[in-house]
């Protein structure tokens, strides 16, 4: 093992558009998004036969026969076969935890480069049978005799045909990511204004990069989509205002489909490596990942959101590097909600919390709005859970290498579980 | 890519009926396998040295006259006089006509036709070789070396089996002479199967700066080129064939085609560049792009300007939009792209010597009802190329720029034409077959070839003998 890091280097990315559930890919597998997807990272960088030290995958909503999604995806793929592969899985944190797995790999040497990344499809979900059937019909392949399977099989009751839905709600609260995310909306008086703006900018940024051809070497169409399916160009706030409350209840709730993540279908996937390994291939380094952390928040029994996560894990990232807020040209705050963004921001801002919760003499501090997603983000664009780590990390590096060596960006991710996971990337 | 029509046309059935069935062309790096058969009308030596210079052995062809005719007696006792036959097929018939400057020139052209055209083999070929009229002197001979055009394109019409004909016109009597060097890259395609759909054309092969190089099978091992609209249908096609004959390609194509895209560029080992070429700065990127990935120093071997799109609509019905978008993406997109490429220098530009081949189309010769646009932008490439070809300033630096005018090929894209039409569009060339992405390729290659410096300002149509726009 080298006696020192060497550096991981971002060298670009792939995604497809987004789509919408039950959309333009209602179709497609997670296994055809992937496979897809790295085939066009592939073409862009010219890896055909190649062999990369590993792909890194997940999904968050995944069939029993996707046990090895990216592994099967690369052998469906244009790499070399003999191109390792693995899947992870941390909710809505998956994408970006691949990204600093395979960073942390490529750093200690173990490997010189890798692809890492996501997909998502809320439209092919699996469906699940109920207890009792599943109950009875394993009971049945383990009989012995006819008799004792057709015993087995009687104890299926008309009940137990229900299938199983995968259901967008914490286990153990019952509550819906968007009902947890109501009640933190409401407790840091995040208003219906603020959020429907945000969800505007969001919009018209994603809407201006793809006009402006940001996407061009970042995405590759897939089957009808050449860009994200649910990106409103000419929406306004005066539209989004105009949407009724779909989380939280009575007079207070502010949260609609307008301002809430729709749920998506696609995948992304982010290309790394050594220096030495893309000057080999002749691939300029767009950025380097400098560190990571990971946060997770007791919102079962703590009283903290459920989305919170990254308000914990920023602070202890910077004050391991050394840095404020202030030292950031880009943020990439994952807009799981616009109050998500929001209340984490006012988190920041906040004396109190920062005094309680994370132990600082004094607010974190602000974030430059003007530095916030500037290229969109999942509001606009959606959000394949698994997807969303590849499609930040990927437009970052890309707009951090714009702007020169040496500037920073900060990415910030909150998932499923009161877990937060955030990075922060310099450009090359 | 078969369909009803199709079926309906190549089963046994409606062979028994006497629909004519298309033969299948030789394609490939393929010389006839039959012998080269060799005259010479006038005296001419060219062609026989350029067959010496590509190793292709030939045997002296048969001419007829009335002294060699033979009498044959059919079933029925009649008996008839009959031009002596070739002992076995012949695969070409390669007539040198350079000197011929008179009408009874013409007579030894016919004599040495009338036994090929029953003795070639399947996929046969007649290459006959003639100067540019304008240069032939007196009248007489100016008409001579014009009467080879029509007699080229007739013969291209008689003959079946999948043979082709056609006439490759060489500078002879002003200037600098083209030399058996200059002439091997042409005579190679004409008689191998690279040029299966090329028909009852004319070529001129001029004189380059420099002794060209030789006519190999891999002309473009290592050589960098780029292929707009790579995509799909022929981009994809041509994309294939030059990785084939040994070129680092880069694929070109709008991101929306990236799935596409994709597949083809990692089929072949090549690099997927997502690009819409109407953008300003599209040949800057190109050139970025190939520099990045093979290094500032290296340079494009040749570009290929295949990227296009259609918006028919009777010109009653275009507005400025559905002509400007053509005209935008099939011609001014590719002025500016070269105008950068050009630069000399430029890092990742074309190289000195570097090739740039334009896609026309038989539309833009003959026009196209509903096609004003696209005929427009088409007929504008062949402008194009011209002006490009005779630019001193590119030939100075040996750069060669043409273009091919594909006819019918079978595509996705001609797969959705309408049933009738497209058989219709099918049959009315002189091969009675639609041509394929690889026909229009293997002619794009040849132009891209290090070997083919003689040749430019050339706008060859790809179309078996087409009736349209002939």
């Amino acid at each position: 093992m080298p006696d020192q890091l060497t550096d991981a280097v971002i060298l670009g990315g792939n995604r497809i558009p987004f789509g919408k559930a039950g959309g333009a890919y209602a179709h497609a597998s997670n296994q055809a998004m992937l496979t897809a997807t790295l085939d066009g990272l592939v073409a862009r960088f010219g890896l055909a036969g190649e062999r990369v030290g590993e792909v890194a995958a997940g999904a968050v909503l995944k069939h029993a026969r996707d046990f090895n999604l990216t592994r099967e995806a690369v052998l469906g793929s244009a790499l070399s076969a003999s191109t390792p592969a693995y899947d992870l899985q941390q909710a809505c944190g998956t994408g970006l935890e691949t990204v600093i797995q395979v960073a942390n790999k490529i750093r200690l040497g173990q490997i010189d480069s890798g692809v890492a990344g996501g997909v998502d499809s809320a439209s092919d979900a699996p469906i699940a049978v109920g207890e009792g059937l599943r109950k009875a019909l394993l009971g049945a392949s383990r009989a012995r005799t006819p008799m004792a399977r057709a015993k087995a099989l009687a104890a299926i009751r008309p009940g137990d045909l229900a299938p199983e839905t995968p259901r967008n709600a914490e286990p153990r609260t019952g509550l819906s990511m968007g009902e947890h995310q109501a009640v933190t909306a409401r407790e840091w008086g995040i208003s219906r204004e603020a959020q429907d703006e945000l969800a505007a900018a969001s919009h018209h940024n994603l809407a201006r990069a793809w006009d402006e051809g940001f996407f061009d070497d970042l995405a590759t169409g897939f089957l009808r989509l050449s860009r994200d399916e649910g990106l409103r160009p000419d929406t306004s706030v005066e539209k989004l205002a105009s949407l009724s409350p779909v989380f939280g209840k009575g007079e207070g709730a502010t949260m609609t489909a307008g301002n809430s993540t729709p749920l998506s279908d696609g995948a992304a996937l982010v290309l790394l490596g050594t220096p030495e390994w893309a000057a080999e291939h002749r691939l300029p380094a767009l950025a380097r990942i400098v560190d990571a952390e990971v946060a997770a928040v007791d919102y079962v029994s703590g009283g903290e959101g459920l989305l919170m996560a990254p308000a914990y894990a920023v602070p202890r990232l910077l004050a391991r590097q050394g840095l404020t807020l202030a030292d950031f040209d880009r943020f990439e705050i994952h807009e799981a909600f616009a109050s998500t963004v929001l209340a984490t921001m006012a988190a920041w801002e906040s004396e109190e919390f920062c005094r309680d919760r994370l132990g600082l003499d004094a607010p974190l501090g602000s974030v430059d709005r003007s530095k916030l997603n500037v290229n969109g983000s999942s509001l606009a664009a959606g959000h394949p859970f698994a997807a969303t780590g590849g499609r930040i990390v990927a437009s970052l590096a890309k707009m951090l290498h714009e702007i020169g060596p040496g500037s920073r960006g900060l990415v910030s991710i909150c998932a499923a579980g009161g877990q937060g996971v955030v990075a922060v990337v310099e450009g090359c | 890519m078969a369909d009803l029509m199709q079926m309906l046309t190549t089963n046994p059935l409606a062979r028994q009926l006497g629909v004519p069935q298309p033969t299948r062309l030789r394609r490939g790096r393929e010389l006839p396998s039959a012998p080269v058969a060799l005259g010479s009308a006038g005296g001419g030596r060219i062609a026989g040295h350029t067959l010496e210079l590509l190793g292709v052995p030939s045997r002296e062809a048969l001419v007829d006259t009335p002294d060699t005719r033979v009498t044959e007696t059919d079933d029925d006792g009649r008996s008839r006089e009959v031009p002596e036959r070739y002992p076995s097929a012949i695969g070409a018939l390669v007539v040198d006509a350079t000197a011929a400057t008179s009408i009874s020139d013409l007579e030894t052209v016919r004599g040495l036709l009338r036994p090929a055209m029953r003795g070639l083999e399947s996929s046969g070929r007649v290459v006959l070789l003639g100067v540019e009229p304008e240069t032939a002197g007196a009248p007489t001979a100016v008409a001579t070396q014009q009467a080879l055009e029509g007699i080229v394109r007739s013969v291209g019409k008689e003959l079946r089996g999948g043979a082709t004909a056609n006439l490759v016109r060489v500078d002879l009597l002003t200037g600098e002479p083209t030399s058996p060097q200059e002439l091997a890259s042409t005579l190679s395609f004409l008689l191998e199967g690279r040029s299966a759909y090329v028909s009852g054309q004319v070529l001129h092969v001029g004189h380059a700066g420099t002794t060209p190089e030789e006519t190999v099978a891999r002309p473009f091992e290592g050589r960098i080129v780029v292929v707009t609209g790579a995509g799909r249908g022929i981009g994809a096609g041509i994309a294939r064939t030059f990785a084939r004959d040994g070129a680092l390609v880069v694929a070109v194509d709008v991101p929306a085609g990236g799935q596409g895209l994709a597949e083809v560029a990692n089929s072949i080992g090549g690099t997927a560049l997502q690009l819409d070429i109407t953008a300003v700065d599209a040949g800057r990127r190109i050139a970025g792009h190939v520099a990045q990935r093979f290094g500032d120093a290296a340079r494009i071997h040749a570009i290929v300007h295949n990227a296009g799109i259609t918006r028919d609509k009777l010109l009653a019905n275009t507005d400025e939009e559905r002509w400007g978008s053509v005209l935008e993406v099939n011609l001014a997109a590719q002025i500016r792209m070269n105008e950068e490429l050009l630069t000399p220098d430029l890092p990742g530009g074309l190289d000195e010597g570097g090739r740039i081949i334009g896609v026309a189309s038989t539309s833009g010769i003959a026009g196209n009802r509903g096609q004003a646009n696209y005929a427009a932008s088409k007929a504008g490439v062949i402008g194009l190329v011209r002006a490009m070809g005779a630019d001193p300033r590119l030939t100075g630096r040996g750069i060669t720029v043409n273009a091919v005018a594909p006819g019918f090929i079978e595509t996705e894209m001609t797969g959705k034409m309408p049933l009738a039409t497209r058989e219709v569009a099918r049959r009315i060339n002189s091969l009675q077959q639609g041509g394929r992405p690889v026909d229009v390729a293997e002619t794009i290659g040849y132009f891209a070839d290090p070997a083919s410096s003689a040749v430019t300002g050339q706008v060859l149509r790809v179309c078996g003998q087409s009736q349209i726009g002939a």
